[in-house]
């Protein structure tokens, strides 16, 4: 049963392959240092990239609060697609106006919710 | 004949390959792929130079053939480099993650139907169209930990832009793909092939088929919807503090992404390996929709203008939602009443 998912694991080889590579042979075949190992160039190469005045950059400086709304809006709705495929898989076979019904059901609850978040103005973009 | 199990019919994937078979397929794919890389690469900047009416690459080799090759030679001969504020580890591995989500990918792609012993896809699961939402997600994360990892603003703030949107789009995305699915009544990529004997599913999908496009579009940070590394506000985004092979990484992985959409768009809605021509054909069918549909992504570079962050955004959850919820109720009626 799990046999037919072999070729996934020969292509994961390949890409870690791959990826590996590109990731370090830069290390391997490129230059190891600037020359002057001590000049200021060489010391100002490691500053992260800044236009005009020194850059005074911590890893934990903030970021707009609208990208955790856009976040939290995400899981919701990601959700009802995930719930909607093994449903719209079978809705074929089965044939019947139960399901459908259903599905109409969770969309439509879930399109009110949508409603609600743009009536809030979750999704304008601040 | 659908296996059943607990009374629900499953996809069935009865056909499994003998396993030197698997490895030697896998191979193929992968390696056909590999090589169309560079070969799209030079062909966006030939196709961007005649959009302007000047010449592109034409001084390495005959038409320019060995400028994807030069370039790979130059990157590769750069210094391997860390900023000051970076984390060690994350930073190296961002790029290599984004590539080998793109490569495991691949495996999704069917090439053909089965034919003797071997089935002309890496595989053909249950899962389906999931594996494909599940492995080019994966990529989110070279793109965030990347920006994030390499410790200056620009990088992060690109990263943070290229998160939210692409799960922006992934929604609709994925809401696209559902009304094919109905029709098909199956997740498996080449029994929704198959079932697009009679009309491929760009005619009855076409709403479908757009907004997957667009999607496509923001999944794989093409412009018009490359927020995430413009080069006017952002200097190049999450690939800011990256150079050498490791910034070749996540352009060859943006690449070999929108081969894959584009695959995946064929598969879905244009009829995947299906043409005239013997069976034996196909392959050269579903590469060629591919590659049609990717100088499609070309040309839409060369037309349209960037977005503003807050358009794509309304854009995205305004239009593009509702549209691909009404498109998934009105295809789940049709599918049940007819």
């Amino acid at each position: 049963m799990l046999h037919q998912y072999l070729p996934v694991l020969v292509f994961a080889a390949l890409g870690i392959l791959v990826g590996g590579a590109f990731a370090t042979l830069n290390l391997v075949l490129g230059p190891k240092r600037l020359k002057g190992d001590e000049s200021s160039a060489a010391i100002r190469q490691m500053d992260p990239y800044e236009c005009g005045l020194p850059s005074e950059i911590s890893k934990t400086f903030r970021f707009g609060v609208s990208f955790y709304l856009v976040a939290m809006l995400f899981i919701l709705f990601d959700i009802e697609v995930v719930f909607l495929y093994p449903v719209g898989a079978i809705l074929k076979s089965t044939d019947s106006v139960f399901v459908l019904a259903e599905v109409v059901l969770f969309v439509a609850l879930l399109f009110v919710a949508l409603i609600y978040v743009w009536r809030k103005g979750a999704l304008d973009w601040r | 004949m659908p296996d059943l199990v607990l009374g629900l019919p499953l996809a069935d994937t009865n056909f499994v390959d003998a396993t030197w078979i698997m490895i030697v397929k896998s191979l193929v794919i992968f390696i056909v792929i590999l090589s169309l890389v560079p070969l799209l690469l030079l062909g966006e900047r030939k196709l961007l130079g005649r959009f302007q009416q000047r010449y592109g690459p034409n001084r390495v080799g005959p038409y320019g053939l060995g400028q994807p090759l030069a370039d790979v030679g130059k990157l590769l001969s750069k210094q391997a480099f860390r900023p000051k504020g970076a984390v060690p580890f994350l930073y190296e591995i961002a790029p290599a993650l984004t590539i080998i989500s793109a490569v495991l990918t691949l495996a999704i792609l069917p090439f053909g139907d089965v034919q003797g012993d071997v089935g002309f896809y890496g595989i053909d699961v249950p899962i389906g169209i999931l594996y494909f939402f599940a492995f080019s997600s994966i990529a989110f994360y070279g793109l965030l930990l990347g920006g994030w990892a390499s410790g200056s603003k620009y990088s992060f703030l690109g990263a943070m832009r290229s998160a939210a949107q692409l799960i922006s789009y992934e929604i609709a995305m994925g809401l696209s793909l559902l009304g094919v699915v109905m029709m098909a009544g199956s997740l498996s990529l080449v029994d929704i092939v198959k079932a697009q004997g009679e009309v491929w599913y760009v005619v009855p999908q076409i709403v479908g088929f757009l907004i997957f496009l667009v999607g496509g579009f923001a999944e794989t940070n093409r412009p018009p919807f490359d927020l995430p590394e413009a080069d006017a506000e952002l200097v190049a985004g999450y690939g800011t503090e990256y150079g050498g092979m490791r910034f070749g990484s996540f352009m060859f992985a943006e690449y070999m992404e929108m081969l894959i959409v584009s695959g995946i768009a064929s598969t879905m809605f244009l009829g995947g390996w299906m043409g005239p021509g013997p069976p034996g054909l196909d392959p050269v069918w579903m590469l060629l929709k591919m590659i049609v549909l990717t100088i499609f992504f070309i040309w839409i570079r060369a037309t349209l203008p960037r977005f503003r962050y807050d358009q794509l955004m309304s854009f995205g959850w305004k239009i593009l939602l509702p549209l691909a919820t009404l498109n998934v109720l009105v295809t789940a009626v049709l599918v049940v009443v007819t």
